[in-house]
């Protein structure tokens, strides 16, 4: 774990109270006390998923992150790794458990089929990449990445969150949190806002 | 008895527990962060904790290890790019899920196409990472890369410029494909080498049976 | 092939003659009969994969069905052509109830209409879904050509994101007057409608009413995004079917389009446990239709990798199933390492840990690199050995394990025969039916090796036989690994591209989780015309509701991780 940067405040500490003081900022203990808790939602969903079980387990062991604590309800967790494809009957199920995660939460993408399809892209019942339907800070390129670059892009979601500035946070406005809207089941996956177009090609028709 | 089973499982975990750390005695701090140590923990005699310490040591990938494809070139004199991709497209054909996109350049005056690529796109999202476009690759210029850290804030697309590493650097992660290769091509030039000299002598053989 | 006598039956049932084609064609309407005296008088008691076949030129649909004894022996093929505007088949549920779900998947994907089938629903796809995919006829959103390789690629590169292009798919056919607004979603209705349900009046008048549960899609327990409704009665089931589709990824569509090199790592995300295995079912298929034979040095590092595969699956099971227990993660933990150990192998050697795609028509992609024998070596004579008694000890006599799965979860005999269960549940039951013995393909017949088997059919059974697999497993290894000659790994020059003469051929090894088979219709081009996989997690599953009925609901869990199931087989 890594605390060096925590006791840094900027400036210079006086030598008669140097290691007896700790001066850090708001943000830097509240971006390390997030960083180094992040508890994953056990959710997988794809070849992708047994690569994130094995860098759970002993040989790449992701608790050594603090990402121990898998998460089975979204209630409780604070990063939703998608690992693997993501299909159309899937997709509202994701967007109901992304809507339920409480706020600080992040999103990671694992491999290509959750970043931008992969290679089942052109198929009837994948959507392209997760980021279509809910937002992704983090993107692990491979297919499937292996535990080693999955853990590097936990690293990559850590310096993110090290890099947040609490009142910019999106979760301490006002207005900002609304639920992403579920799409729905239909001869397709119809998201919400294609309704009026869908509605007006279908007169036309 | 009951709980005898219980009792012998629970047997197994306590010698788990104390492999470990008779491990580390035995290997007096030697057992992380070496590469005699990660060694050791990978292999069939590996007892108790086997982690891996990512980042701070990294297992060694073994040279057939494939991430992403990626771009041979090699240096000219000067430093200048030779791109070893002639734009033939085979690549392109071959990819099972179809995220290869070259244009072949144009010749600037005759506006004809020549043997160099223009633009060389890999979408690595859609990149099922299989090596088929490697291994089908008749000019030893797309190669799959070692470096697995390339996760982003963005979606990954790599353009002619990303793609491109030098030859060098391909010798260095897969030293015994690039000796073998670079065998066959020396072969190959050879062959042809030797096929227009044996070509030219014959030639040479009948300009001078008709002059005599 | 063996040829019966099927005279009694006259014309409706005739020899398929066509080039490159076997079995026998039979009308729709003696389809019964002719299914019921196979069965009861033929010895055919195995019915493996039914699936169909669109011949748009022909304005036909063929129904492929194949099965077995389960003595052992060549499968029977046998085929019913109906016209494609009137799609209807009698459907044979009652006769092999392990047709029930790949009748359901022919009726989802090409639109087949199985006539007596009590529960046609769409199986992977959502009821409501547009079209038949697999129809020759129909577009995905995303289409762009018929088969690859696209002209877009190569020399002009026109890239574009498809879903740039498509802001709600131009090939999406909504039905006449589609309103959004207005669409009802009736998936769920019907899933409801289809479980059995009961109200009970006791004396005092008091009314009790079935109890509806979801387990999944997303659920710890489930093995991915598996799901399961259940009506209960207190805690106890009462009725129980699995939902699947929520990994659908167009497998066999995309197969369809692929050239025939193409789909060789695409059968890696089949199973993506068992890579290797996947590679072998779909290298053996083709090589049938190309009618080549495969070097002596390339069969036994096909046979080593698909045993490392074996093994480091059902550890990997174990693991899982121990998971779903309860006893979290520590059993697991110890069966990843191993496995992890497995995977250096593979990485070593295929250049992936997971996704292996190392089988090449013919022959490998390459040779075994330097060192990687002694490793394998390593592996086999020491460490995994001792390390699979050790699991044993563990786990085999634990209290707790044995009360919750001795003589839970039971599947007879005739069950598993009759629901087509592949693999270690069937041999659970104590069918000692393993492909590697009953037809054996490759070099299997060379090794000295037990088909492991064990006769309770519950819980405990499907746990412990996998521990005797890994026994065996080890067994072929080692005298593999001390047999294996120099030599060519690669028959002819490696193509990419090549033409398949036309005709059908199946292809089915003894994958972890069971018979893995590979159905490809060629119609003498570049791409299969039909491809189609007999997956073991799938059919599986047809017991699993029958397996479940009467236990507490904390059991099926530990049912559903006895059988094993990949989602991405499951849903392909």
């Amino acid at each position: 774990m890594e605390t060096k940067g925590l006791n840094s405040p900027g400036y210079e500490i006086p030598d008669d109270v140097k290691g007896a003081v700790a001066i850090t900022t708001i943000d830097r203990i509240y971006n390390w006390g997030r960083r180094s808790s992040v508890w994953p939602l056990m959710f997988g969903l794809a070849c992708c998923a047994i690569e994130m079980i094995a860098t759970a387990a002993g040989r790449y062991d992701f608790s050594r992150f603090g990402m121990e604590v898998m998460r089975p309800s979204p209630r409780q967790a604070d990063l939703m790794l998608v690992s693997g494809t993501v299909t159309k009957k899937m997709a509202p199920t994701i967007v109901r458990l992304y809507n339920q995660m409480p706020e600080p939460k992040y999103v990671v993408a694992m491999g290509a089929c959750a970043s931008g399809g992969g290679p089942f892209k052109e198929g009837y019942n994948v959507v392209s990449g997760v980021d279509k339907l809910i937002p992704v800070d983090v993107y692990i390129p491979g297919c499937p990445p292996t535990p080693q670059a999955l853990i590097n892009g936990l690293i990559k979601l850590q310096e993110k969150i090290d890099g947040q500035h609490w009142k910019d946070t999106r979760w301490y406005r006002e207005g900002d949190l609304a639920a992403i809207p579920i799409p729905m089941l239909g001869p397709d996956l119809i998201y919400q806002e294609q309704i009026p177009a869908i509605k007006e090609a279908s007169k036309e028709a | 008895m009951y709980g005898k089973g219980l009792l012998k499982g629970l047997g197994v975990t306590l010698k788990r527990f104390a492999d470990t750390y008779l491990d580390d005695i035995k290997w007096m701090g030697k057992r992380y962060y070496t590469a005699e140590g990660l060694a050791h923990r990978s292999s069939k005699d590996a007892k108790g904790i086997f982690t891996v310490q990512y980042p701070e040591e990294k297992l060694p990938v073994p040279e057939e290890f494939r991430y992403v494809p990626f771009l041979v070139y090699d240096e000219g004199e000067d430093g200048e790019i030779l791109n070893r991709c002639t734009a033939c497209g085979i690549c392109s054909k071959v990819c099972p899920p179809q995220c290869i996109w070259i244009e072949r350049a144009l010749d600037p005056k005759t506006q004809r196409p020549i043997q160099e690529p223009s633009q060389f796109i890999i979408d690595v999202d859609i990149c099922m990472n299989c090596g088929l476009c490697a291994e089908f690759c008749p000019f030893d210029s797309i190669k799959m890369d070692h470096d697995y850290e390339i996760a982003s804030y963005g979606r990954t697309v790599h353009h002619l410029d990303d793609l491109l590493k030098p030859a060098s650097y391909y010798d260095e992660i897969r030293p015994v494909n690039s000796t073998r290769e670079a065998a066959a091509r020396k072969e190959a030039e050879e062959a042809k080498a030797a096929k227009k000299a044996a070509r030219e002598a014959k030639a040479a053989a009948r300009a001078a049976a008709k002059t005599d | 092939m063996t040829t019966l006598d099927f005279s009694r039956f006259g014309t409706s049932v005739a020899v398929d003659e066509r080039e490159g084609y076997e079995g026998y064609l039979v009308s729709a309407d003696k389809l019964v009969e002719f299914a019921t005296a196979l069965r009861d008088e033929y010895g055919y008691d195995y019915l493996s994969s039914v699936t169909g076949v669109d011949y748009i030129a022909e304005e036909k649909f063929e129904v492929v069905y194949h099965a077995y004894k389960t003595i052992g022996g060549a499968e029977l093929v046998f085929k019913v052509q109906v016209a494609r505007d009137k799609a209807e088949v009698p459907s044979l549920i009652d006769i092999y109830p392990g047709a029930d779900f790949q009748e359901r998947e022919a009726w989802d994907l090409l639109g087949i209409k199985f006539t007596g089938h009590p529960d046609l629903r769409r199986i992977l796809l959502w009821e409501g879904f547009e079209g038949h995919p697999l129809r020759k006829d129909w577009q995905e959103a995303y289409y762009e050509e018929d088969i690859k390789p696209f002209k877009s690629r190569w020399p002009k590169a026109e890239y574009t994101r498809a879903e740039a292009q498509n802001p709600y798919g131009a090939n999406v056919k909504y039905p006449d007057q589609f309103d959004p607004e207005k669409w009802v979603p009736e998936g769920e209705d019907a899933l409801y409608g289809s479980l059995a349900k009961y109200e009970t009046t006791d004396e005092s008048g008091l009314k009790t009413d079935h109890l509806t549960v979801n387990l999944g899609p997303q659920h710890p327990s489930t093995h991915g995004v598996f799901r399961i409704a259940a009506t209960l009665d207190g805690e106890t089931i009462m009725n129980l079917k699995p939902v699947m589709g929520y990994l659908h990824r167009n497998h066999e569509k995309i197969g369809e389009r692929n050239t025939y090199l193409q789909n060789m790592p695409f059968t890696d995300r089949l199973d993506y446990l068992s890579s290797l295995s996947n590679n072998f079912g779909y290298a053996l298929a083709v090589e049938k239709l190309l009618n080549i034979e495969v070097p002596e040095r390339a069969e036994y590092i096909r046979v080593i990798m698909a045993e490392l595969t074996r093994i480091q699956n059902h550890l990997f099971a174990i693991g899982m199933f121990l998971n779903d227990l309860g006893a979290f993660f520590t059993p697991s933990l110890y069966a990843i390492e191993e496995r992890e150990l497995v995977l250096d192998i593979f990485e070593m050697v295929t250049g992936s840990r997971m996704m292996c795609n190392y089988f090449r028509f013919g022959g490998l992609a390459r040779d075994l690199p330097a060192g990687s024998l002694q490793k394998i070596k390593d592996l086999v004579f020491d460490r995994l050995p001792r390390k699979t008694d050790e699991m044993d000890r563990f786990l085999s006599e634990n209290e707790i394990l044995r009360s919750r799965t001795v003589g839970q979860g039971y599947l007879s005999t005739e069950d598993a025969i009759k629901y087509a269960s592949a693999g270690p549940v069937l041999r659970a039951s104590g069918v000692p039916y393993d492909i590697r013995r009953a037809a054996p393909y490759s070099i299997y017949d060379r090794f000295d090796f037990n088909v492991a088997v064990r006769y309770n059919g519950d819980i405990y059974d499907r746990y412990i036989i996998r521990l005797d697999e890994i026994r065996e497993s080890i067994k072929i290894l080692q005298q593999a690994v001390e047999q294996i000659p120099e030599g060519e790994i690669q028959t002819g020059k490696p193509r990419y591209q090549m033409k398949v003469p036309a005709g059908e051929a199946y292809g089915r090894v003894e994958g972890p989780k069971g018979e893995l088979g590979f159905y490809l219709v060629s119609d003498g081009k570049g791409n299969p015309y039909r491809y189609h996989v007999r997956a073991p997690s799938f059919i599986n599953l047809t017991a699993f509701g029958p397996m479940c009925k009467g236990l507490k609901i904390a059991d099926v869990v530990a049912v559903l991780g006895s059988i094993d199931i990949v989602l991405g087989e499951t849903d392909r």
